[in-house]
Formats: C-alpha cells, sequence, structure tokens
C-alpha cells in the first residue's frame, strides 16, 4: 500500500484534481460505451421481433405478399 | 486455409463465433482493469520525481496505445473489405472508428491533466501531442465521411481508404519522441524489453493495457454483432433468429 490511510489515499499527495479528473473521465467514457453498445444491441432486437411478429400476423391472412412488399422497404401496411 | 477464409467472410458464421467469444473478453476485461487499478491507484509506489501525479500513466498509455491499435486495425480492416470485399471487414472498421476516437480523446484529456502538475502547462505544439491531436481529426473524417454517403458501398470505400491514407500518421506519432523530442517523455515500454520503472510499477500498467485491449475487442464483437443483424435484417437467417426470440 503507497498510502498510510484513506485521507492520503483521496488527496493523492496534492495531486488529488489532476489524478482523479483523468481517472473519472476515463471511467465515464468506459461506462458510455458499454452501455451504448448495449442499448444499440436491444434497440435493434426489438425492432427485428417486432418485425417478425407483424409479418407472422400478416402471413398469416396475405401469405407471402407481406414479406414481399417488406423486402421492398418500409413498414407501410396499409390493409 | 480457404475454407477458413471462407467462413470469415459469411456474417452468420462471424455471429456465431463471436457469442461464444464474447463472455471470455468481457470477463477478462473487468477483471484485469480492476486489478489494475486497485494496483495502479492504491499500491504502486509514487514515482520519486512526480510523486503520485504519475497514476495518470494508467488510463493514460493503455487509452494512447488502443488508440493507435484501432486505427491500424481499421486500415488493415479497409485493406481486407477493398482488395477482398469482405462485408465483416467493413462492418469491423465501422464500429471500431467512435472506438478509437474515444481511446484518442482519453489520451489527450489524461495527458492534457497530467502535464500542468509536471510541465507546468496543459497544452504546447510538441511533436507527439500534435499527432496524437491529428489522429483525433482523422478519426472524425473517417466517421464524417461514412455518414457522407447515401450509397453504403461507397462510404464504405471512401472510408477504407481515408484510414489506409491516414495509417502513416502512426509511425510518425511513435517516432514522434525520438525524431523531434521537445516535451513529452520517450516510450515507457519497447520491443526490445527496455523498461525504464520498476516492477512494481510497469506489471499494473501491463495489466491495464491488456484489459483495455480486451474491452476493445469485447466492445467490438458486440457492436459488430448488431451492424451484422442490421445489414443483414433481409436475410433468412436473421428472421428466423428474431423469430424464435419471442
Amino acid at each position: 500500500m503507497a498510502f498510510d490511510s484513506f485521507n492520503e489515499f483521496i488527496a493523492m499527495g496534492g495531486h488529488a484534481p489532476y489524478v482523479w479528473a483523468a481517472w473519472a473521465a476515463t471511467a465515464a467514457l468506459l461506462v458510455a460505451i458499454v452501455l451504448h453498445a448495449r442499448a444499440e444491441r436491444r434497440q435493434l432486437l426489438r425492432h427485428l421481433r417486432r418485425r417478425a411478429r407483424r409479418e407472422q400476423r400478416l402471413g398469416a391472412d396475405q401469405g407471402e405478399a407481406a414479406r414481399v412488399s417488406h423486402q421492398s422497404g418500409g413498414n407501410r401496411h396499409d390493409t | 486455409m480457404w475454407a477458413f477464409i471462407n467462413k470469415l467472410r459469411s456474417p452468420k458464421w462471424f455471429y456465431a463465433i463471436s457469442e461464444r467469444l464474447l463472455p471470455w473478453f468481457w470477463v477478462a476485461a473487468a477483471a484485469l482493469i480492476l486489478v489494475g487499478s486497485v494496483w495502479g491507484l492504491a499500491f504502486a509506489p509514487a514515482d520519486y520525481q512526480q510523486g503520485n501525479s504519475f497514476r495518470i500513466i494508467y488510463v493514460h498509455v493503455p487509452a494512447a496505445f488502443l488508440a493507435q491499435s484501432i486505427f491500424v486495425s481499421m486500415a488493415v480492416c479497409g485493406l481486407v473489405y477493398m482488395v477482398w470485399k469482405i462485408k465483416v471487414a467493413d462492418m469491423v472498421a465501422a464500429m471500431v472508428a467512435p472506438l478509437g476516437a474515444a481511446m484518442t480523446f482519453i489520451s489527450l484529456f489524461s495527458g492534457a491533466v497530467w502535464g500542468v502538475p509536471t510541465w507546468g502547462t496543459w497544452w504546447m505544439w510538441d511533436a507527439r501531442l500534435t499527432s496524437m491531436l491529428i489522429l483525433f481529426f482523422l478519426y472524425l473524417g473517417v466517421i464524417a465521411l461514412r455518414g457522407a454517403f447515401a450509397s453504403r458501398d461507397s462510404a464504405s470505400r471512401a472510408a477504407s481508404v481515408l484510414a489506409m491514407v491516414g495509417v502513416i500518421n502512426i509511425p510518425i506519432i511513435k517516432y514522434s519522441v525520438d525524431w523531434w523530442y521537445t516535451l513529452h517523455q520517450p516510450a515507457t515500454f519497447t520491443v526490445t524489453g527496455r523498461v525504464g520503472m520498476p516492477m512494481e510499477m510497469w506489471a499494473p500498467l501491463l495489466i491495464m493495457v491488456l484489459g483495455f485491449y480486451s474491452f476493445f475487442i469485447a466492445v467490438t464483437l458486440m457492436r459488430t454483432r448488431s451492424e451484422i443483424l442490421r445489414r443483414e435484417s433481409n436475410k433468412r437467417w436473421v428472421r428466423e433468429l428474431a423469430g424464435e426470440r419471442h
């Protein structure tokens, strides 16, 4: 242990603002990167699942037509 | 060999294999960064010249290593995409660019904060600092270029070319401290194994570097998996995957 007490650890021998600013910014960015990657994946899966359900519903009465219309782009199903 | 390369071309194969690898890289990243942080912040001895401000090295150096490695990996992906048209390579290149920019920012910010007690200034137009700032702008350029085209293939090719040209900056960053030695200190680690530090100081640094690399691989695998689903969303296997997970 390089420090005798917790207060000394926090004080960083007078360099507290520099050490903690650099470490806090790094930690914040790493956490933000992980949260972003997770949110991105969840959002995408939700979108794909919703589309799959919609196609199943449409598929029941419209058959392949729904799939073809979807592949041609857009989520518009006016019927 | 060719069978292996052909497998690599397949986003579906990449999606399956990365699912198995991903947890290991997350665990490695978390464990290494935790151990390295506690060791570096609380247990490594203070520097006899810089005191405790030297503890910034444990975030500064790993981030700077990654900033450069990510750019090289982006250029390699660009080359692979241009030559063999491997889509996964382009997806990886697209996903790592913001991560590289973030790492470059961390190294610049932590370096500036470190400079105040050490050099008495947060910024100087020193060769190392300037070439890292150029690296940051190159990352922003690659990201902007990718967003500037309506056609995905044009965007991918433009970003690949910029990454391949911009990689020239990497050896300049590396040798800047030797060619124009003005402010920034020379490398802590060298390939020849000369380390200008006692073991209690460099061991946590090495652990942090490995932790940051694991973090980079984990984030890249995870985001590339998302990108595969996004770009291949009309493929049968993605449709089946989405249909299964109710």
